[in-house]
């Protein structure tokens, strides 16, 4: 083939490769089009039907998105406030503070219930894991420290990740991100800085050492933001700051799943509450939330209304909805049957970014962890605000309902946690 | 102190036009945004801000302040808050991250009294992404030694900071007394109300950077957000144009390992596919979806203990157990029983509901669509090695010719299942899962609701301890299979008929 049929009219980038050279003026089904000679050819030979530049697939996929908010705007007859109007106000609240977990070293970044309602486990950027018997702890600020009580258990994972600066010197760094408490209520897993999500036995004999029998399961190429068990120890749902979801079989360490779409970190994930439920959500920093099917590895479902990053992402108890929390400040509330956001939660006077969230049990309430050291407790319905949490010293980095919903813990860059009821 | 406030300006313009900046979309430079906008409509008299005014005090003038209370006034009516203590809060953040600050307190926070507050010079804003160096430090600690006024003194933990940095940086102490001592004589020709002005701010700034003890450091970022800025280890400004020299440590910064990429053209036909697929999904009605969130709070708050009272007790509020040990319980509270009547998933999400469940479908002698759905439940939690042989396994009891609790599938759902045990997986088994837990649903969850085992329950008779209430049942059952097979099965078509 020869280019001397064309002619080169523009110099600019290319409608296929983008790349800036001289551009042929060519119709695809009497579009005009500026090709590349090389992308010219490359098409020539594949055909002239397939005129698809990257130009015009953006363009159709713009058209779409388009369409498909026109679509969705169709559904929203009503606004959910609306419809709850004629639902009962949320009496007063009287939540307090009920024990103050004090013994981590640092700033506490993650939390999860044990199924037996009363055991927590927590992470922190000292490199430590402690498993808490939150309920035999003293009340207030005569909390034990952590170490005396028998009950909880250290976990030291100090060791785990080393970080090489500019100068080669090595130095650990030790931020555990993302904990969960196994259903049995018999392990832990934590990950963070590593990159590395493990999975750690507990055992009654206090003396043995936790830490030497911490078996690797889940190896991301960044660090690990969030993890949770499926329904069974047996296996492990990752997130992770290199932007995939990954499922592990814990036994064999073997990558069961892995979930690909989302463009930059994630930073929470979290299962469909039933049990049949084969889906989970994620949610990161390219402000998107989605919904994926554990089993097939699709990304189903896919919300994007934030305007900056989504740090939280909690289901709706009965699977039906989900909620998110961003640094723009706001929770929103976004329902997988109507495909669209149904609520926001905002404030003029909350301008600090939400870090966390979570639901009471029948879904009525929505608890949000914030960078202004609160907990804002949400009517999730009508959208008002109906309480206000004071009591952390520091940002509140995770919120979580207790499995009953007897209570609500916060952990916080304080370096402590919290159970209210 | 020329140099200095032309340096301000400066930057100030910076900050200004930054706007493309990337660190712009920062989390901290969100907030610090916003913090901005509420300092400059506090500041702005004519617009409804307040009135920032020169206090007389007894011996000297204090100029260009505010009290306390006027800040808290102002947010509670520009920020519609109702309760003082969120206006506190708010404010107390607002001062945590240097832009407003008591002038006689290095601990930043606002009350709500006549505690006289200034308001921070923009060049100061921790938006400018200051991260003072330790040099800086000590100049400014030094120079305030040499300032021997009552109110420039070191409070004790500054004392302290000055001590350990002197022997930090004993090879280049003379050069920081020297820069110190400059800075000082620049001071000196200042206006005396300004140098006040001046000094408190610098001093704001340092209680921001450095602060009391105790305090938090609001300019500490989140360690998953660093990672994006184009230059994680920051090219540091000195605050007094002192150069630097490359001594500093920085800090353990995570840095992306994956650079953003352009989407190509895989992509976004990728992306095209998922629109597709998004515009074919049928979708619900926001007010259907509002009525049937509704009616799951509504369904469930008496079982919330945030919002409805627990019986007998909240535990971590009593530091009583008892409502735990009755949870545990497999006798069953009426609460619980009736909870079981709201859908399919509900009592099989209880293992006491389960159990019942699963004997009620003994007594129909249809208890093998329950235990084959239970045994693809636990198929998928099973370990990797064990999924092969298990899926096998119960491709044996349930499905093979012969099989002894054989269930029955449609045709396609048995293809399908066959097919995939040529291969087989966790997900083998499910569409047959599923084609049976709608049969459940449809058919015997229906009668299960109806049947004595769950009506008694339900009516919670409480003249029987559970044990012996149990074992009454279990042997009342035995008797009824042992009549055989027919006899329920007329009994079974007859309540059918009469549903």
């Amino acid at each position: 083939m020869c280019d001397q049929t064309f002619m080169a009219a523009t110099f600019g980038p290319c409608d296929s490769c983008s790349k800036a050279s001289p551009l042929m003026n060519i119709y695809i089904k009497s579009e005009a089009t500026n090709y590349c000679s090389f992308c010219m050819e490359v098409m020539a030979c594949q055909g002239l039907t397939k005129g698809e530049s990257l130009a015009s697939l953006k363009k159709e996929s713009d058209s779409l998105k388009k369409k498909l908010e026109e679509e969705r705007g169709k559904l929203n007859d009503v606004e959910l406030h609306q419809v709850a109007e004629k639902v009962e106000l949320v009496g007063a609240l009287s939540i307090k503070t009920r024990r103050v977990l004090k013994g981590h070293g640092n700033k506490v970044l993650c939390t999860d219930w044990c199924k037996d309602r009363r055991r927590l486990v927590s992470s922190s950027q000292d490199g430590k894991v402690i498993v808490w018997d939150a309920f035999t702890l003293n009340k207030g600020s005569d909390a034990l420290n952590a170490a005396q009580i028998s009950n909880t258990r250290h976990i030291q994972l100090c060791s785990c990740c080393v970080y090489v600066d500019e100068h080669g010197v090595t130095l650990p760094c030790t931020w555990v991100m993302a904990c969960a408490y196994a259903p049995s209520g018999c392990a832990v897993a934590c990950g963070g800085l590593d990159n590395k999500c493990s999975v750690i036995p507990l055992s009654l004999d206090s003396t043995e050492n936790l830490a030497a029998k911490k078996k690797s399961v889940a190896m991301h190429t960044n660090y690990v933001s969030g993890c949770t068990f499926t329904s069974s120890d047996m296996q492990l749902l990752t997130s992770s700051g290199d932007g995939t979801c990954a499922l592990w079989d814990v036994e064999s360490g073997q990558l069961l799943q892995s979930f690909h779409g989302h463009t930059a970190d994630i930073l929470s994930l979290d299962l469909a509450p039933s049990e049949t439920g084969n889906t989970f959500v994620s949610g990161g920093c390219d402000m998107k939330a989605n919904v994926w099917d554990m089993r097939s590895g699709q990304n189903i479902q896919s919300f994007e209304s934030h305007e900056s990053d989504i740090n939280c992402v909690k289901y709706y108890p009965s699977g039906d909805a989900f909620a998110s929390a961003s640094d723009d400040a706001t929770c929103r509330f976004y329902d997988l049957r109507a495909d669209r956001e149904v609520a926001v939660y905002q404030k003029d006077s909350v301008i600090f970014g939400a870090t966390s969230v979570d639901f009471s049990l029948s879904g009525r309430l929505l608890f949000a962890g914030y960078n202004d050291y609160t907990i804002n407790v949400w009517d999730a319905l009508k959208g008002t605000r109906v309480s206000i949490l004071f009591g952390h010293e520091n940002r509140v980095s995770s919120v979580r309902v207790s499995p009953d919903g007897t209570a609500l813990c916060s952990a916080s860059w304080d370096n402590t946690l919290r159970i209210w009821a | 102190m020329e140099a200095f406030v032309k340096m301000a300006e400066g930057s100030k313009d910076q900050g200004c036009t930054g706007t493309t900046d990337p660190e712009e979309d920062s989390p901290n430079m969100i907030v610090y945004r916003k913090i901005e906008d509420i300092v400059t409509r506090i500041q702005d008299e004519k617009a409804g801000g307040v009135a920032i005014r020169t206090v007389k005090s007894f011996l000297s003038k204090i100029p260009s302040v505010v009290s306390g209370a006027d800040i808290v006034q102002w947010l509670m009516k520009n920020l519609s808050i109702e309760d003082p203590a969120e206006a506190i809060h708010l404010g107390s953040l607002v001062a945590a991250h240097g832009y407003i600050f008591p002038i006689s307190d290095h601990v930043l926070t606002l009350k709500d009294d006549g505690t006289l507050y200034r308001f921070q010079s923009p060049y100061f804003w921790p938006s400018n992404c200051w991260e003072p160096e330790n040099t800086d430090y000590a100049i400014y600690l030094c120079k305030r030694t040499m300032q021997n006024k009552a109110r420039l003194e070191l409070a004790d933990y500054e004392a302290e900071n000055l001590a350990r940095l002197q022997r930090a940086f004993a090879r280049k102490w003379e050069f920081i007394f020297m820069q110190a001592e400059a800075q000082v004589k620049i001071d000196r020709k200042k206006d005396k109300a300004e140098r006040k002005i001046l000094d408190s701010q610098e001093r704001a700034f340092w209680d921001v950077h450095r602060p009391v003890p105790g305090c938090v450091n609001t300019t500490e970022m989140d360690i998953r957000k660093c990672r994006r800025e184009k230059n994680p280890h920051r090219v540091k400004k000195s605050v007094y144009g002192v150069p630097d020299d490359g001594q500093s440590q920085p800090s353990p910064v995570h840095i992306s390992s994956q650079p953003p990429r352009k989407p190509t053209k895989e992509d976004v036909q990728k992306e095209i596919t998922f629109l597709n697929i998004q515009l074919d999904r049928h979708c619900m009605k926001v007010s259907k979806v509002a009525d049937s969130l509704m009616g799951y709070t509504e369904q469930f708050v008496e079982y919330d203990p945030f919002v409805a009272a627990v019986e007998p007790s909240n535990p971590w509020i009593s530091d009583d157990s008892t409502f735990w040990d009755l949870e545990a319980s497999r006798d069953p509270g009426q609460q619980r029983v009736k909870k079981w009547g709201f859908s399919l998933e509900e009592a099989l999400k209880d293992p006491a509901g389960r159990d019942q469940f699963l004997k009620f479908l003994e007594s129909e002698f249809s208890s093998e669509n329950l235990r084959f759905w239970l045994a693809v439940q636990d198929l998928k939690r099973r370990p990797l090695q064990e999924v092969s042989t298990r899926a096998h396994e119960i491709w044996q009891e349930f499905l093979a010719e012969g099989a002894p609790s054989s269930i029955n599938l449609d045709s396609h759902s048995y293809e399908r299942t066959s097919q995939n045990l040529k291969d087989p997986g966790r997900y083998s088994y499910e569409d047959a899962q599923e084609h049976i837990f709608k049969l459940m649903k449809s058919d015997s969850y229906a009668r299960f609701l109806r049947s004595n085992i769950y009506q008694d329950l339900l009516l919670a008779r409480k003249k029987q301890p559970a044990d012996t209430e149990q074992g009454r049942r279990t042997s009342l059952e035995k008797f009824t299979r042992s009549v055989g097979k027919s006899l329920t099965g007329k009994r079974l078509t007859g309540l059918m008929q009469s549903s």
